[in-house]
This record gives C-alpha cells, structure tokens and sequence, in this order.
C-alpha cells in the first residue's frame, strides 16, 4: 500500500533495459496531484495512530477534502501538460488530466456524503467494525457516535489508485493502481452501520470476484509481455506491427487484459457483483463506486485500447459489439423486475456502461480509430458521475426506523410527503433516461453520434435498450407520486450542509449540462488527447 | 431565410413564460392554492396576445420572407458539428402557436370552473402551462432536435395529466400504457434524426431539406418511415393507437386541449413540416396514406361500440387524425389541406369535449351514455355546442367539416389509379360511420327518456365554463368557412407546404362528389337515428352482434399487443432475470443433476452465491477469448 | 531461448530433491513416540484453544499477527532490490527508498498505536 512513487518505476524501469537500472526521471508537477491524495492518505493514517478519538472524524474530513481540493486545484494549474514520464510508466496528457479533475470532484462530493452525520448520528459508517454482528456491543455501538474513521484515508488511497489507472502507460503500473484502487474499495463496502451482514456478504463477494478479476488482468499482461518483450502500452502498439511472435499470445493476452477492466467498469457478463455489491455496501461508498471507480475504469479502457490496441480495433470491434449490447440489455430488461432502489440504480450502471462503451467503437472515414469516441465518452462519463452521486446522496435521505429504505414499495406515495425531493429524484432519473434538457441527454446524444457512422445497428439497438430502461426509471416515479403513502412509511430526512451540497451541485450539474453543456463539451474536446 | 426582426425576436418568451409559470406553480406549494389557477389562466392568454401580434407581422411580409428564423443559442457543439436551438417562426408553427395557445386559453378558462372542486388545481394548471411550453416549445423549433426536446416535454405533461386522478387505478394504467406507446414512438423518431446526423450531418430544417435530394432513395424512405413512426406513437395512429382512448382517463378539459386539439396533431405537423422529405418518398407517402385510412375506419367502428362518450368522442379523435394523415401522406398540394382539417378538428373536438365536461360536471362526474337522455332541455347551452360540434365534424352544409373533410374525401379520389378509388371510398365510408356514431352519441345523451339515476340532478355548467364553450361552439360552426374563405389558410400556408395543386382532372367531378358524400352522412344519420332515436336505451349493455362486441373491445387491439407485444416481452425479461440470476451456474448444476441423477443438488439452483458469478465471468472470458481468436483465424 | 533458465530448473530440482528426501528419511528412519501433547496444536506455549466442531479453528490474534509479520516482511523485501542497484541509483535512489521506509513506518506507527502489537 506504500512506496508507489519510487519503487514500481524502478522495477519497470528494468523491464525494458536487459537488466540494467537506470535512474528514472520523473516529472514531478505532473504527478504532483497523485502525490498530493497520496501523501494525505498517509497522513490521514498518521492521524488514526496519534489523534484520540473524539478529533479524528473532524480532523480526517477536514483533510481528506482539503487534499482532493488541493489536487483539483493542481490538476487545473498543470493542464495542457502533455508529458509521458517515470520511465514512460504514466502519461500525463488531456484524458488523464481530464479524468483526475473529474475524479477528484466526484471523489470530494463522495466525501461529503460519507461525512453526513445529520441523518444518522456517526454517519453511515459503522462504528467499530471488527465487532461481532449482534454481539451486545455491536447493539451498544449502532447509536453511538463512534465511526470507523479509516474510511477516510482508505478513500483516498482508493483515490489515488484511481488518478494513477486512466493515467498509466505501462500495464504493470496499472495493475498496481487496480489493486491500489480496489483493496480499499473492497474494505469501504463492507463497512455500512446498518444491515452490516449484508455489507460483509458484499465486500467478501466484491473481493473474491475482483481478485477474480485481477488475476485475469494479470496473466494478460503477462502474455502480452511474451508478445512484446514490454509491458508499456506503445510499445505493445509498434510491436503489433513488428513482432515476429505469434499473433495469438497478443490477443490471449489482450482478452484477458480487458475482462480484468470490463469487471471494474460493471459491463455484462462481467457484472454479477454489481447489485449485490451495489446494494450492500453503506450508500455514500455505493456513490463512491459507481461514479469515480467506473470512470477510472472507463479511463484505464479508453487509454488501453487507444493508445496500445488502436491498430488492431478490427479484431476486438466484435467483441466490444457483444458485450455493449449484453450490457444494455442486461441492465435495461433485468433492472425492469428489480424491487429495490439501489438494486435498480446498480442494473441502470450496467446499462449505462454499455453506453459509454459504444464510444470506442467510433470510426472516421479511413476505418481508424477516431478521437470523437473519446471526447464523446469523457463528457458521459462526467455527466453521469455527477448524476449519480447526487442520485445515491437521495437515497440516503430516505428512511425509516431500520435506517435507509430502499425497498420500492416503501418509497410509494414520498411525492406526498416530500415534493421537493420527489420532484428532484424524478428528475434524476429523467437523466438516466435520457431525456432531453438534461445531461443524460447529451451524453447519449454525443456517445450515440460518435458511434453512428461505424455501428448504426448498435446504435439502434441502445435506443431500443434506453427506451425500455426508460420503463424501470418509471416505476420509481409512478411509486414516488401516484400511489398511496403506507401507514409506517419512511420519511425523507433534512439533511446537513455536506450532502446537501453534494445533491446540490449533482443536480445542478445535470441541469447545466443538459441546457448549457458547451464549456464541458468543448474541455472534453480540447482533453482528447493521448500520449503513448 | 431572413433573421426575426423587431416583435418577431421576443419569440422564445412564448415558450419561456409558460414554462417558468409552470415552474413557480408546481414549486410554490399551498401557498399560491388560492390564486395560483388564475395566473395559470392568463399566462394562455398573454401568449395569444402576443401570437396574434406576430401573426400581423408576419402577415405584412410576402412569399418567402414569411419565414424567419430566430436564433437563440448554441446547444451541442461537438467537433464541427452544431445544434443551435432557434425558432422558426412562419405561417405553418404561426397557425400551431394561435391554434394551441387559442383554444389553449379557452380551456384554461374553462378549467378554472371545472377544477373548483379540485383539491389539486394549482398543480393541474401548473402541468397545463408546462404542456403548453413544450408543444410551442415542439412547433416553433427550427431543427429536429429542438422538436425531439417539446416532444418528450408535451409526452411528459401528458403522462401527468392523464395520471392526475393517480388514485384510481386506471389512470395510472392508462399513464403507462401513454408512456410505453410514446416511448416506441420515440424510438423512431430518435432513429430518423440520427440518420440524419449519419447522412446529412445537420438536423436543422433548412439543412435537412436542403441535403436531402442528395441522399439515396432508400436512407430517404427510411428516416420518412421512422419519422412516421415517431408520428404515429405521438398522435395515435395505427399500429399505436390503442393508448389515446385510456388516456381519457385524464380531467376532461386535458382530453380537449391535449389529447384531442393540439398534442395528438403533433404527428400530422412532423409529416407537415417534413413535407419537403415526404415529397422525395412515394413509398413514404403511400405508407402515410395506408397508416390515415386504416386508423380512420378503426377509429370509426371502435367509436359506435362505446358506451362512454368520451371514449366515443376518443375513438372519433383517432379517426379523424387518421383523415389528417391520409391527406399530408397525399403529397404535394394536399398538405394544406391536412392542416386545414386539423385546425378545424381542434376547434369541434374541443367544443365536443367541453360539452360532454359539462355534462359529466352536472352528472356527477358520470360519464356512461346509457344513463343519460333527455339533457337537452336541462342543459341548453351544453347541448347546443354540442350540436354544433356535431355538425361540424358530419360535415353539415357548410359547418366547418364540410369544407375540410369533404376536400379531403376529395383529394383522396384525385389521387387517381385505384390506390385513389381504395383511399377515397375508405375516407367515403368513414363520414358515413362517423355521421352514425355521431349521431347515436347525440341522441343517448341529449334525447329520449331520462336515465338518470335517482341522485343525480343535472343542472347547466357556470359561466366561466359556458363562455368558452360558446365561443369554441361558434367557431365549430364557421372556423371552416372562414378558414377556406378566398383559400385564405391554404394561401397562407404556401410559403411552407407548396402550392395547392392546380385542379387538374377529377376522378369525380367535385359536384358530384360533393351530393354523394351528403347522401352518405344523410344515411349514416338516419341510420343511427332508426337504431337508437325510435327505440328506448337499455340501462345495462345489451348482448349485441359479434361487430358490435369487436367495435366495443375495440377490434382486439389489446388482446393482440398483449399476445404479440407484451407475452413475448415478459419472456424476454423472465429469461434474461434467469439468465442473470441464476445463469451458467444454474445450467451447469442442471447438467450436472441431470447426469448425476441427485434431486439435492437441483436445489443448489439458487441465487447470489460467489461461486455462481465467478462461474459466468469464467464462461464470459472463455466466450470473449473465443471470439477474438475465431476473428483473428477467421 | 531456454538455456538461460536451465540454472534455475536445475535450483529448483535439487531444492525439491532435498524436500523430498528429508521427509521421506525422516519418516522412515525416526523414532515414533506418540503422546497428547505432540499431537495438539502449538500455539506458542499457552493453552490450546478449545475445539468445539472440527480442528481447524485458531483464535483470530494468530491471524492478526501473522499478516503484520508478512506484511511487513514483504514490505522490507524491497529492500535487496534497491541494495542491488544502488549505485546506479545514486542520490535519487536513496531518496526514494528513505520514503519508502516512512511510509512503512506510517503503517507500523498505526498498527502500534491502535494496538495492533497488544496480545490480549
């Protein structure tokens, strides 16, 4: 969990020299915000040791969303860099810089969710989590104030993992990113002060599965090792036109490698965890997950098959055909029978990801790879991180005696009691639908564009997918305004400065970018550069 | 094209006003409950004043410069390519904007003393206004994008409206059932402006009529296809047309304005303003024409098998846009006169609506056919715009159908071929069906004994109900003529749709055609009148011949989408869930208890285990290794 | 294009050689002398912990300091990397690797002050 910065850029400097170090140099602004989240994770850990109890929740916050400002902050002040360094393990170029600004804001909103103390006192974090569920001091500690404060630092480890994956260059570095980004994960989703059997089930099937999923990622790169005597990805690109070794070690390799990705982006059939995972773990960590982990994933997939697989997009094309349409029509027609919000929201990534996943499949007129794809699937994945935090921070508020209520049918008749956050959530989900004003629309409208010319079939099958997600979106609104309201229902809670900000900007954001998208629009199309 | 100039350039307060006093009187809560309808009220208003302003602006204008394009802002721009959101602003959205927010503003009036009762009436005007944003918001778009926003903005305010009364549940059945049949209309409509972009890389007006003549045959016929598609979904028309009599369901005022004058046209305008694609696509057009005569004779039989009028008035709406199809799918020249048709549609079918409001008002919110009778002594006023709604769409002398239905009957005929004789004898039959089921709905509700049940006591609607009816009943009566007089509105619209057509030679001299299509109304008339003027209603439903039952469960429509539509679908999901859940693991222990012949592990057959996901990843890496190695030696 | 790797084939074939011969001499040649306490569990010279169903259950501070040690240990492991290169590595390297070991200190400061290194 330590020593990112100095110890892999040696060992991968040793992969491409016969054996011989040499000292790698490294630009250190361009990694600066990677250090800076970092760097605060350790403190953050220093501050468990050292800090007694009472000041730790306040102190930890307070510096987990000071260091993912100060990197935000970082990554605006070095844009336009366009650098490849540490021995061309990690690219610092208009995509990585754009996704890092996207993660970090994502990751600050995510913070605020989990630093809410207003609707649950302690937080949605369970209070000491190696406690025994139902011993009498697990009952004892369910209302106190305690929390498990390790969630902070571990969020920013998970951060940094994530700033380093869409950013690395060498399938080494960005094995370790995975891992760095998902073992905190792992242990985040289990940690819900509520319903916590629920909550370990999901981090233990997370974990199981994504070791899973790594080890797939791992014996990938390790065959197209074999291939291209390199792990660095444009090496890996000029060897598909040099090599003398056999063509199918490259695309073994490249199979394996992209299940190991398309597990962490949520596309089906690599997507069984999601629900489970999605809805066990405590809110603000599902939040967390489904808006920055997919986009660094979707980063990590954008760089691979951009910058190392691009002359080879003929043979993969039918493979990213298959496993779009099995998302959406996994996510759109499986989410339709789902009874439980989070559940729903879990099939409506799935879905979702195999819309952002049709952006790759964008041609331009000479058959190759066209740049449309990525600056097209770099806005989608910002609008919808957006949209979906403030979607999960709703679900929050929604409770009843049992903590969260998540159950559809508990949520019949909310537009009576609250028709402020009925019409807000509606809205919301008229974004995952895809309606027109707000960013769902555009997301879809550019994604869909880019891919038209090389996929018109796929095209029309994703309208057809969203058409019917539509239906599921739906329910949720026909159960919130036009059915009666249960006797003991739930109630929607006030919340605290921190997660209204959160819903706050999330919404806003879908409104903006659904009626002003242009400035994001015209970043995205300046970030849609890489460097191999 | 010239740039909007002087009054023409405040044109986006049209949609802006509603939509913001939409906003504040759905976020206001009970606070606004006691005046919050009257700004809903006037806010129509307003923008009638305002239309008609335009109206004379633009009518100093000549030709081409009737048409004007304003310019609002950039909304997608995405590498090279733009979509600007503008308005066009020319006779063809001109005559929507007075149609919608004319009538629009009589019905918000009338609403206000229908609704009094209501416990929910700021936010039934608040959804009426934000309807109107998005169907002006839908006419006076210049590009399909634009028109794809207040098309999904007035599908949304119908879904409201139609499940305002949520707690009954045929109205949440009946939202739904809107949302699906809209939603596949949708379909087609976002698939034709994607050919668009594919083809022609614009979706501007001007720029897709422009490149149009350029594009194969074929990619033309498609985007016309799914154009009417979308048309289709929106306005009710075959194979789509089952959701518009459920969505009766909805306030009466809703039915009048929505659902009958102004959204449900919303396809015959996207045919209409596409005229220049539609021009480029004979099989286009015949298909448009097949689609108009199906629907208006479906409309026809459904409507005499109902016992609820407004389900009557519902089926003849169907019917009726189905002639507005048949005549924009006729091509070059006939367009007008589609137009011609649907504006005086939207003056009758309100005043019929409004009126059978009233008489629901005084029934007790009653609306079953069979229990009225004798109203027309009690109400006067309702019966008499009623009467005038009626002449009306039979095509009495020179009421308003019978300068815009019969010009359709005829256009169809001058078709010529037998295409021609097919779609004008269908059209021919349909006046006489509609005469009939006109005719028997006039006379269950207005005439013979009372039905009544014994706590009812009618009495005539308040004033602010009547006036608009009144004035909606006068311009049933005479809007055609006045329309038509000097070939005013076909003039008018030439700029947009083309040229009448010269009358060239006629399959049937229009004098002729003219007497025959009097005679048939006349017998339709008189048929029903025999049927149902001379003999006493049944309270209850008789049993009634096999045509009668087919008409009444309305020739199988739902018995077919949910055998053919909806069984397949439920299939579909119930595998994929399968799948999901249970998926390769599931199969494997199958196998495996199949070989094996242990009943114990047929019970493993669960979900959520790890072991199970691990399993179907396992199986979706070996599916995605065998496809890129069979690509790579294939 | 294998030659290089014989040497480590040829390692690994004695190391397993070794293994193989030790136990099977061992078994063949040993004294066997059962009784209870040989055949319980060794958990470094306090009582075993009470079985209730099955053999396999340890109480969890085994576990706990178990991975602390393994943690660490392959943490310091990178040490003989950095002890090998260090002298192309030069200044640069010794920076580094001075990071490397505050951050593993961050961890042990961690585990030692939350207790982690306390055995009841």
């Amino acid at each position: 969990m330590s020593a990112l910065t100095a110890v892999p850029a040696n060992i991968l400097a040793a992969g491409t020299n016969n054996g011989a170090f040499v000292t790698p140099s490294i630009s250190y602004a361009a990694i600066a915000p990677i250090l800076i989240v970092l760097a605060a994770a350790c403190v953050g850990v220093l501050f468990e040791a050292v800090l007694p109890r009472g000041q730790r929740f306040y102190a930890q916050v307070a510096l987990t969303l000071a260091a993912l400002l100060a990197a935000f902050i970082d990554v605006i002040a070095i844009r336009g860099h366009s650098v490849v360094t540490a021995s061309r393990a990690i690219a610092i170029d208009g995509t990585s810089l754009f996704l890092q600004g996207t993660i970090l804001v994502l990751g600050a909103l995510a913070v605020l969710l989990l630093a809410e103390r207003g609707v649950e006192p302690g937080s949605a974090i369970v209070a000491q989590a190696a406690v025994v569920v139902g011993s009498p001091a697990d009952r004892r500690l369910a209302s106190s104030d305690r929390v498990q404060t390790e969630i902070f630092p571990l969020a920013l480890f998970a951060v940094g993992g994530m700033l380093i994956f869409p950013a690395a260059n060498n399938l080494l570095l960005m094995f370790v990113a995975l891992e760095v980004l998902s073992l905190p994960l792992y242990l985040m989703a289990g940690l819900s002060r509520r319903r916590r059997l629920l909550s370990q089930e999901a981090a233990i099937k997370y974990f199981l599965l994504g070791a899973f999923a790594s080890a797939f990622f791992l014996y990938g790169v390790a065959l197209l090792y074999g291939y291209a005597d390199s792990a660095n990805l444009s090496d890996i690109l000029r060897a598909q036109n040099t090599s003398t070794q056999s063509d199918t070690l490259l695309y073994l390799g490249f199979g394996l490698l992209i299940v190991g990705l398309l597990f962490k982006a949520g596309i089906a059939p690599f997507h069984s965890w999601t629900p489970d995972v999605y809805q066990g773990s405590p809110t603000p960590v599902t939040a967390f997950m489904a808006s920055c982990t997919k986009i660094a994933a979707f980063g990590a997939i954008l760089r691979v098959l951009y910058v190392g697989f691009s002359v080879s997009s003929w043979n993969w094309r039918p493979i990213i055909w298959t496993v779009a349409i099995a998302s959406i029509a996994v996510g759109a027609v499986v989410g339709l029978t789902q009874t439980d919000v989070k559940r729903i929201l879990a099939y409506s990534s799935i879905a979702h990801a195999g819309f952002i996943l049709m952006a790759v499949l964008a041609q331009n007129a000479q058959g190759q790879m066209d740049v449309s794809g990525l600056s097209s699937s770099l806005f989608y994945l910002a609008a919808y991180g957006l949209t979906t935090i403030a979607a999960f921070g709703m679900v929050t508020l929604v409770r009843d005696g049992n903590g969260e209520a998540t159950h559809l049918s508990q949520w019949s008749g909310l537009a009576r009691r609250s028709p402020l956050f009925a019409v807000t959530f509606t809205f919301l989900l008229l974004a995952f639908a895809g309606i027109p004003l707000t960013s769902g629309f555009t997301g879809k409208f550019v994604v869909f564009r880019a891919a038209y010319h090389s996929a018109a079939p796929l095209v029309v099958i994703a309208l057809i997918g969203s058409a019917i997600a539509a239906f599921f979106y739906l329910r949720i609104v026909v159960m919130m305004f036009f059915a009666e309201p249960a006797e003991d229902g739930p109630s929607v809670v006030i919340p605290s400065a921190l997660s209204s900000i959160a819903i706050t900007v999330g919404t806003g954001a879908t409104l903006v970018l659904g009626v002003f998208p242009q400035p994001l629009l015209d970043l995205a199309d300046h970030a849609a550069k890489l460097r191999g | 094209m010239n740039a909007a100039h002087g009054i023409q350039s405040a044109a986006w307060l049209l949609v802006v006003l509603p939509a913001l006093s939409a906003a504040f009187l759905l976020l206001m809560g009970r606070r606004a409950d006691k005046w919050g309808h009257l700004l809903g009220a006037i806010v129509p208003v307003v923008l009638f004043g305002y239309a008609a302003m335009l109206f004379f602006s633009i009518k100093s204008e000549s030709g081409q410069g009737r048409i004007r394009d304003l310019h609002l802002f950039n909304w997608i721009p995405v590498g090279g390519f733009n979509v600007d959101v503008g308005f066009q602003i020319d006779p063809l959205s001109l005559t929507f904007v007075l149609l919608i927010t004319g009538v629009g503003s009589l019905i918000h009036i009338y609403s206000v003393g229908y609704m009094s009762h209501d416990e929910g009436r700021r936010r039934f005007f608040g959804y009426l206004n934000l309807f109107i944003a998005a169907m002006l918001l839908l006419v006076l778009a210049d590009n399909y994008l634009t028109l794809y926003v207040g098309w999904e903005g007035v599908g949304l305010a119908s879904y409201l409206l139609i499940a305002y009364y949520y707690n009954r549940d045929s109205a949440a059945t009946a939202a739904k059932k809107a949302f699906i049949a809209n939603r596949v209309g949708d379909v087609g409509l976002s698939i034709a402006i994607m050919l668009m972009f594919a083809y022609l890389g614009t979706t501007s007006f001007n720029g897709v009529f422009a490149g149009a003549g350029n594009l194969s045959h074929g990619v033309v016929t498609a985007i016309a296809l799914m154009l009417l598609l979308g048309a289709c979904g929106k306005s009710g028309q075959f194979p789509l047309q089952t959701w518009l009599p459920d969505a009766m369901e909805g306030p009466t005022p809703v039915s009048a304005l929505i659902h009958a004058a102004t959204m449900v046209t919303a396809g015959v305008y996207l045919i209409a303003r596409s005229a220049p694609l539609f021009n480029l696509t004979e099989t286009g057009r015949t298909v448009v024409t097949i689609v108009g005569a199906i629907t208006l004779l479906y409309g026809c039989v459904c409507a005499f098998g109902q016992d609820d009028l407004k389900k009557v008035l519902a089926y003849s709406t169907v019917s009726q846009i189905g002639y507005m199809f048949l005549a924009v799918g006729l091509g070059p020249g006939v367009y007008a006169i589609g137009i011609l048709h649907l504006v005086g549609h939207g003056f009758f079918k309100a005043a019929l609506f409004l009126s059978a409001g009233s008489v629901m008002h005084a029934m007790n919110d009653r609306i079953d056919m069979r229990r009225f009778g004798g109203l027309a002594k009690v109400m006067p006023i309702t019966y008499g715009v009623f009467v005038c709604g009626y002449l009306a769409i039979i095509g009495f002398p020179f009421a308003t159908g019978y300068f815009t239905k019969d010009k359709i009957i005829e256009s169809a005929f001058d078709k010529g071929g037998t295409s021609g004789w097919i779609l004008g004898l269908a059209a021919l039959l349909g006046a006489a069906l509609t005469a009939f089921y006109m005719t028997r709905a006039l006379l269950m509700t207005f005439h013979g004994a009372k039905r009544w049940e014994d706590d009812v006591h009618p009495h005539e609607a308040p004033r602010t109900m009547t006036v608009p009816m009144i004035l909606l009943g006068f311009l049933a009566l005479v809007g055609g003529g006045a329309l038509t007089f000097g070939g005013g509105l076909q003039n008018w619209l030439e700029p947009v749709v083309g040229k009448p057509e010269e009358a060239g030679v006629h399959t049937i001299s229009p004098t002729v055609l003219l007497a025959l299509t009097l005679v048939v109304v006349a017998g339709g008339v008189a048929g029903a009148y025999l049927v149902f003027g001379r003999r006493p209603v049944p309270v209850t439903q008789p049993a009634g011949s096999p045509i009668t039952v087919a008409a009444r469960r309305n020739l199988y429509a739902d018995a077919f989408n949910e055998s053919v539509l909806m069984r397949p679908g439920q299939w579909l999901v119930r595998g994929l869930v399968f799948f999901d859940n249970k998926g390769v693991d599931g199969a494997v222990n199958s196998v495996a208890a199949g070989f094996g012949g242990g009943s114990g592990r047929l019970r493993r057959i669960q979900t959520g285990f790890v072991r199970s996901y691990a399993l179907s990843m396992f199986a979706g890496a070996a599916a995605v290794l065998a496809v890129l190695l069979a690509v790579r030696f294939s | 294009m294998l030659a290089p790797y014989l040497p480590i084939v040829i390692l690994f074939a004695l190391a397993l050689g070794f293994a193989v011969f030790s136990a099977v001499i061992a078994t063949v040649t040993g004294p066997k002398r059962y009784n209870k306490a040989k055949l319980d569990f060794y958990e470094c010279g306090i009582e075993p912990t009470p079985m209730s169903s099955g053999p396999n259950r340890f109480p969890i501070k085994y576990f706990l300091t178990a991975m602390l040690f393994i943690v660490f240990d392959i943490e310091i492991i990178f040490l003989y990397p950095y002890a090998v290169a260090n002298r192309v590595l030069g200044i640069f390297g010794l920076v580094e690797i001075f990071f490397f070991i505050g951050t593993v200190f961050i961890a042990y400061a961690y585990v030692w002050r939350r207790g982690g290194l306390d055995w009841d």
